[in-house]
């Protein structure tokens, strides 16, 4: 789908004006619309992605961003991988949140199989993917602040970003892509020290929540950067298709993790933050920013009550209920998680094979950078920067 | 000790042509070494103070402590191929950075450094540094047409529209301390403000010159210390310095004008910035904080001394400077203007117009 999105973008006419030579009048020079290309090397888009800005000054009229810079070819390769073999290449779409990526898949083709686990496993499944959607709200957190131009807090995020990773190291030994949610368990139990690490990190982080907000959040300056920027109107984000923080800072109550829940979520209590417009108009990128916010929070609260009701004392193999031979009957599921960005699809369809027949991923970066153009019209090339920041689009996950 | 620079040279070679030519050379090198010297300490400074603002160690390994990785940035520098852009304005693009360079560098012609050195005695100093630092916008201006990319033209439109407003209010602020003074001299501002701290101009000037045995002098701090904030905000926006940094917004426009730059020009522009960010620490040194005088009477106030205090007292603006930058997000352009033409401009105005009438009616 991406491709050919991505083909019907390139065929889009681009609005600009072309003026003969004999026809331009040398006493009525107008201005002309100038269109810049930000990306695939520029420091604030994220990755490999490329914007075709339309400017007039510094207005910009419209955008439309390229794909395909960092197409991997995801979906093809799983076809020729065994189920357990496309886990890695999940943690290499969302490379922020491989955590929840990879629950997502293992979900899904433990439902085709119906597998039940262990509730040891259930448990540090959870913890993982909250530690996980903190890391990536750190990154998401800190790299908007710096496209606003603030440095310091983006160092502060990635700081207490390094805790996380960190304990997945000790758990896992890899930092960025793990492999470690398995189809029916996990790689490796956890590490004695890792929930004593925890609970330094969620005292340690909640300081640094904190620090952000005093320092970022409500920085005046910043405050004026972000409110009134990029207005995604509730209708708008539905139809859009978007989820995660930018549906939500849109004033949306829709999170899966309760509208759908999945694992062991429904015994948690936590909050779904929405955007209330609280420095602006509703939908703004400051809610979206204020979402992410409030998020990490939530999650801080998930993890500390993990760590009051884990079972210490559970002995069961983690890999217990591993299948032998992972082959789903024939058939087709639709499982989708909430990861950081939002919601995290796959469509799966199995034809008794050891290979997976068909994997399709509906992944949120994707669909909420195409709400880009529209949120971005009208507003300064800067502007353009930090909504685009807003978004907190992973080029790994767009284009897959 | 000698009465100045010129007569230690002459005394040393006799008088004559030869002095002279000498005593221009000096006067001209030496702000050079200075600046040189000065841009290597500040740029280890940056790297620390960003460090540990961050949480970070910064440079460690070259050298001890990293002291020395300043100088192995500009070995690099030097090493690199100097590029330019087929399609640039190869004129413009390369006379550039040595107009932005001599733009700032004018401007240590008129600063005292200390009583027994100025490197030109201009009885309109600051008038003079106002003006010099206007040449930097046409070097900027070169810089973002000559490289041919949109980049750098949208940096250099924005700087040069930034710069230019904040020269207004920056004149304001300027204009309230010259008002008291009674001149453009920066030598004899750094005089009057001689006697302690109490003299200086941030807490209402000398006083000798108000009226009514000195006692209004205390009416006029509140106003010089408005005039002192809008200057030091006009000088971050005039050094293109964080919340002021949007030429050169790294996020949005990559490094602005001087995003085609290379090797030693690229150098040339970061000196630049360097030294502007010095002559504007200074200025506001002489204009509010005594500029060469040492705080208090008696207290390290031999005339070579003035050379520390008066770079002192710089360098702790340049490293407020350097506090903003690593704390603050940065503006963008149309709240920028908005700052400075309806914010900064009518303060200004008002100031001024307040210790005009105080400085008519009641003082001399």
């Amino acid at each position: 789908m991406a491709e050919v999105l991505d083909r019907k973008m390139q065929t889009l006419p681009v609005p600009v004006k072309v003026v003969p030579a004999e026809k331009i009048e040398p006493n009525r020079l107008r201005t002309e619309e100038m269109v810049l290309n930000v990306g695939p090397q520029h420091p604030s888009t994220h990755g490999v992605l490329r914007l075709e800005a339309v400017l007039d000054g510094e207005l910009v009229i419209d955008v439309v961003p390229f794909l395909g810079y960092l197409h991997r070819c995801f979906e093809k390769h799983s076809e020729a991988m065994t189920y357990p073999q496309v886990i890695p290449y999940v943690d290499r779409m969302d490379y922020l949140a491989p955590m929840n990526g990879e629950l997502g898949y293992a979900l899904a083709v433990e439902r085709m199989m119906n597998i039940e686990l262990p509730e040891k496993v259930e448990y540090i499944r959870v913890l993982f993917n909250e530690l996980q959607r903190i890391a990536s709200h750190l990154v998401a957190v800190g790299t908007f602040g710096m496209d606003a131009g603030a440095f310091t807090p983006f160092l502060y995020c990635f700081r207490d970003r390094e805790d996380v990773l960190e304990i997945f190291e000790k758990t896992c030994g890899a930092r960025l892509l793990y492999n470690y949610i398995w189809v029916g368990g996990l790689s490796h139990d956890l590490h004695p020290d890792v929930l004593g690490m925890c609970r330094a990190f969620v005292k340690k982080s909640r300081a640094t929540h904190k620090e952000v907000n005093e320092l970022l959040t409500f920085n005046k300056i910043f405050v004026e950067r972000a409110a009134n920027i990029g207005v995604l109107p509730a209708d708008v984000a539905i139809n859009g298709g978007a989820s995660g923080p930018m549906l939500r800072g849109s004033g949306v109550k829709w999170d899966l993790r309760r509208n759908d829940p999945y694992s062991i979520y429904d015994r948690f209590e936590f909050d779904i933050p929405v955007g209330t417009g609280m420095m602006g108009t509703l939908g703004d990128c400051f809610d979206r920013h204020w979402v992410r916010m409030c998020e990490w929070e939530q999650s801080l609260n998930i993890i500390e009550q993990i760590l009051e009701k884990f079972p210490q004392n559970d002995k069961t193999d983690v890999q217990k209920a591993v299948p032998k031979r992972i082959k789903p009957a024939a058939g087709e599921i639709y499982s989708r998680v909430e990861t950081a960005r939002g919601e995290l699809g796959y469509y799966i369809v199995s034809k008794d094979d050891i290979k997976p027949w068909r994997v399709k991923v509906r992944s949120p970066a994707f669909v909420n950078l195409s709400l880009l153009p529209i949120i971005s019209r009208g507003y300064l090339m800067a502007d353009l920067i930090v909504i685009l920041g807003s978004v907190d689009i992973v080029l790994g996950e767009v284009d897959r | 000790m000698f009465q100045d620079l010129n007569s230690f040279i002459v005394d040393l070679i006799g008088k004559g042509d030869l002095a002279d030519i000498l005593a221009v050379v000096v006067y001209a090198a030496l702000p050079l070494v200075v600046i040189l010297g000065y841009a290597l300490v500040a740029i280890l400074a940056e790297m620390k103070l960003s460090a540990w603002l961050q949480d970070r160690l910064g440079p460690m390994r070259t050298g001890p402590w990293g002291i020395l990785q300043p100088l192995a940035d500009i070995l690099k520098l030097l090493q690199k191929e100097d590029t330019t852009p087929t399609d640039a304005d190869k004129k413009l693009f390369n006379v550039a950075p040595f107009i932005v360079f001599i733009g700032s560098y004018l401007a240590f012609a008129a600063l005292p450094f200390a009583s027994i050195y100025a490197g030109a005695r201009i009885n309109t100093g600051i008038f003079y540094l106002i003006a010099v630092s206007g040449i930097v916008v046409v070097g900027i201006l070169m810089a973002g047409w000559g490289s041919n990319n949109k980049y750098a033209l949208l940096g250099s439109m924005r700087s040069v529209a930034q710069i230019i407003s904040y020269e207004i209010p920056a004149g304001l602020a300027i204009l309230s301390v010259v008002m008291i003074a009674g001149t453009m001299d920066m030598q004899t501002m750094c005089k009057l403000q001689q006697g302690g701290i109490q003299n200086w101009f941030i807490f209402g000037g000398p006083k000798s010159l108000a009226g009514f045995g000195g006692n209004y002098a205390w009416l006029l701090t509140p106003f010089m210390l408005v005039s002192f904030i809008l200057y030091i905000v006009a000088s971050l926006a005039e050094t293109n310095r964080v919340p002021f940094d949007i030429p050169e917004a790294e996020s949005e426009l990559v490094a602005g004008y001087h995003t085609e730059y290379s090797a030693m020009k690229f150098a040339l522009f970061f000196l630049a910035e360097y030294a502007n960010m010095f002559a504007v620490s200074a200025i506001a040194s002489v204009l509010f904080f005594g500029g060469w005088n040492s705080p208090f009477p008696g207290f390290l106030d031999a005339p070579w001394l003035g050379v520390i205090w008066f770079i002192g007292k710089a360098v702790t603006f340049v490293l407020i400077q350097i506090w903003i930058r690593w704390t603050l997000p940065r503006l963008r352009v149309d709240q920028l203007m908005h700052i400075c033409w309806k914010v900064m401009i009518p303060f200004g105005m008002a100031t001024v117009l307040v210790v005009g009438t105080i400085v008519t009616f009641l003082a001399h």
